[in-house]
């Protein structure tokens, strides 16, 4: 079952706005589409990213816009070797538009249902105690401190009642889930359901029947916001302390390099185990390169072109031919067994050469920053005497060293491939943050020797609405020993298995101080 | 050379007769010991059995007395002036060879060619009579 999820970050509308406009405008209507119109985000097939800058778009299998009658013929099987999406803008775009009309409306519904409950919830109370005031105030009879006693706590309460409500259900979503929680609607049943079954009983029995006793009503009150605050306790307990007391081992891997981690999560349903495990992921991952895949991608493309030495053509068509296609078939099959038997030579001697060409770079690198960075220095109270222009704040001083060490900066993330998570305004803005910081030159280099996790590089890098969730379970229903389901970003997925953390059995041995007795071994030689 | 509890032991054994030699105050054999019985058996690098806790010759200085005697590193000591070496703690063994009464030593040693010669020389003639005594020692465990 495949649903599409959307992750709420900050400026989520804006960025949506921009995102599907953009699609609309940049690619070409000419698309290949795979799947039929009218049933969209079935299995999608893998699309790989954007088109890297710099590489040539093929041309497209004629179609009209919109739906082809021969559809069937002019679409192409996605293959390994090709390295740029295969827009399905359009049935991509036919149910993102669908979903951005009903999405206003799904953002804002438990909104709208919390606050209706909430103030219900609150409501009710006061109600109760007013309307026998209203409605026959002569027939009453007064009670004095303990009525005065009930009403206090019945204000308290309703305080506390309103701040924990805000807390739990009102408050503002950090991500945007494709399902309803269960646990919500069943506490929002349950809130409405006791909240029913009292104006049901006050309605009989006491606006029925005029009762005049006015500390039972009053009473009665009391007891209705008492509830409301133990199914407030449930709710704190089902909502948020289920979820911290770690029962299950989850195993992250990334589809493209493999990078593995794992996490211990509490009792959540699939939906929000998939939530934590996206706020881990933008935390611990190191950010995804796909200019670090190409090589393996060649190496594959090479492979699959060293296989086709298969003759297609039907038996019994020129006879002459066969035994020269014999021949010269044989001949392909040694000469790919022999690429084959060269592949990984060729893969260790590629690897060195890298490795060594890396190390040169970042030498020369680290030389630069060094020297760079003994040009600059603090101002202390002495050189206040200096020329006013030598004197800088930490913006221009930051400009001044950095052309002295931008060639070797740009040359390293050239050679391993990371010149395009890092621009020339995020690199000055670290320096002047590590100058002012008094940071060593080798700290200023650590954000740059190694990729950081994704929340390090700009928005641009996150692609927060980009996530879906792929589960065979239902995705509310909760994870068990053995759950798997995959999380899919653009041209990467991240799939994720669950474990149980094992029952651990603690057994005790009492060791009395005393009982540390040891023996010494020696072998001493004396002469004599 | 291993033993067996309550068997007694057997080894071909050779008689050496060192003379203590002057030096300064002391009188001094030349070779140095390792083993005894409360000593750890097993960081001895010449025994075969690495439970023997018997008393080693761990190093000869060269033309000093014993190296003039014969006596070879890696030697198991097996008496000394008639005193049983096969249990006696390091101490014990230190005291029984630097007497100060006592000129002479006459040590028994034994050691795995003593046994490979013995066995040779029976082999290709049995009737021989071999050098070298055969030692016995009732070991009372």
């Amino acid at each position: 079952m495949v649903i599409t999820c959307l992750f709420n970050s900050r400026d989520r509308s804006r960025e949506r706005h921009k995102a599907s406009s953009s699609k609309d405008s940049s690619r070409s209507e000419r698309s290949v589409v795979i799947n039929p119109p009218d049933t969209p985000s079935q299995e999608s097939p893998v699309h790989n990213g954007e088109p890297l800058p710099g590489e040539p778009t093929p041309a497209e299998a004629p179609g009209d816009d919109g739906q082809d009658d021969n559809w069937g013929e002019t679409t192409t099987a996605v293959t390994g070797t090709s390295e740029l999406s295969i827009s399905q803008e359009e049935v991509v775009g036919l149910g993102k538009g669908i979903q951005d009309r009903t999405q206003g409306f799904r953002r804002y519904l438990p909104l709208a249902v919390g606050l209706c409950v909430g103030l219900l919830v609150l409501a009710t109370p006061l109600v109760f105690l007013l309307l026998p005031a209203v409605m026959w105030p002569d027939r009453l009879q007064a009670c004095g401190a303990a009525c005065e006693g009930l009403f206090l706590s019945i204000s308290f309460k309703l305080l506390i009642l309103l701040v924990a409500i805000w807390a739990l259900f009102l408050r503002p979503g950090r991500a945007s889930l494709p399902r309803v929680c269960v646990y919500r609607a069943f506490l929002t049943t349950l809130t409405l359901l006791l909240t029913m079954s009292y104006w049901l009983f006050y309605g009989v029995r006491i606006l029925d029947a005029q009762d005049e006793d006015y500390h039972g009503i009053v009473q009665f009150a009391v007891s209705l916001v008492d509830s409301q605050l133990f199914v407030h306790y449930l709710a704190v307990v089902l909502l948020e302390l289920r979820h911290f007391k770690p029962c299950y081992s989850v195993c992250v891997m990334r589809s493209t390099d493999g990078e593995t981690r794992h996490y211990n999560i509490g009792q959540l349903s699939i939906q929000r185990a998939a939530l934590s495990i996206l706020e881990y992921y933008y935390r611990d991952f190191p950010v995804h390169n796909p200019a670090l895949l190409s090589a393996s991608k060649h190496r594959a493309a090479k492979h699959l072109a060293g296989l086709k030495v298969y003759n297609v053509d039907a038996p019994g068509s020129t006879a002459g031919a066969q035994p020269g296609n014999g021949n010269q078939s044989r001949a392909m099959v040694t000469a790919a067994a022999k690429r084959k038997d060269n592949a990984h030579n060729e893969l260790y001697y590629e690897e060195a050469d890298y490795e060594r060409r890396v190390r040169k770079r970042r030498a020369r690198l680290v030389v630069a920053v060094e020297e760079a960075f003994t040009h600059v220095r603090r101002m202390k109270k002495e050189d206040e005497q200096a020329s006013p222009s030598d004197i800088m704040d930490v913006r221009e001083a930051a400009l001044a060293i950095f052309p002295s060490m931008a060639r070797a900066l740009q040359k390293y993330l050239r050679t391993t491939r990371r010149q395009h998570c890092h621009s020339m305004e995020s690199i000055q803005k670290h320096l002047a943050f590590c100058l002012v910081n008094n940071m060593s030159p080798k700290a200023f280099l650590e954000a740059y020797l190694s990729p950081g996790p994704t929340l390090q590089y700009g928005p641009e890098r996150w692609m927060a609405d980009q996530w879906t969730l792929v589960s065979e379970a239902s995705v509310t229903s909760g994870i068990k020993e053995g759950t798997e389901f995959l999380l899919r970003c653009l041209d990467f997925s991240l799939a994720v298995t669950v474990k149980g953390i094992p029952y651990i059995r603690l057994t005790e041995e009492y060791i009395d101080a005393k009982s540390h007795k040891f023996l010494l071994l020696l072998q001493s030689e004396t002469s004599v | 050379m291993s033993f067996i509890p309550g068997q007694p032991v057997t080894a071909v054994v050779q008689r050496i007769e060192i003379k203590k030699l002057h030096q300064k105050d002391n009188l001094i054999l030349g070779f140095s010991i390792g083993g005894g019985i409360d000593q750890d058996p097993g960081q001895n690098p010449f025994s075969e059995d690495k439970t023997d806790k018997g008393i080693y010759v761990t190093r000869i200085t060269p033309g000093g007395p014993a190296h003039d005697a014969g006596l070879m590193m890696g030697d198991k000591i097996m008496q000394v002036n008639g005193w049983d070496m096969t249990m006696v703690t390091h101490d014990q063994a230190r005291k029984r060879l630097t007497k100060k009464k006592e000129d002479v030593v006459r040590l028994l040693v034994t050691r795995k060619s003593l046994e490979h010669a013995v066995k040779q020389s029976m082999g290709s003639s049995p009737g021989l009579k071999h050098s070298g005594a055969t030692y016995n020692h009732n070991l009372m465990q």
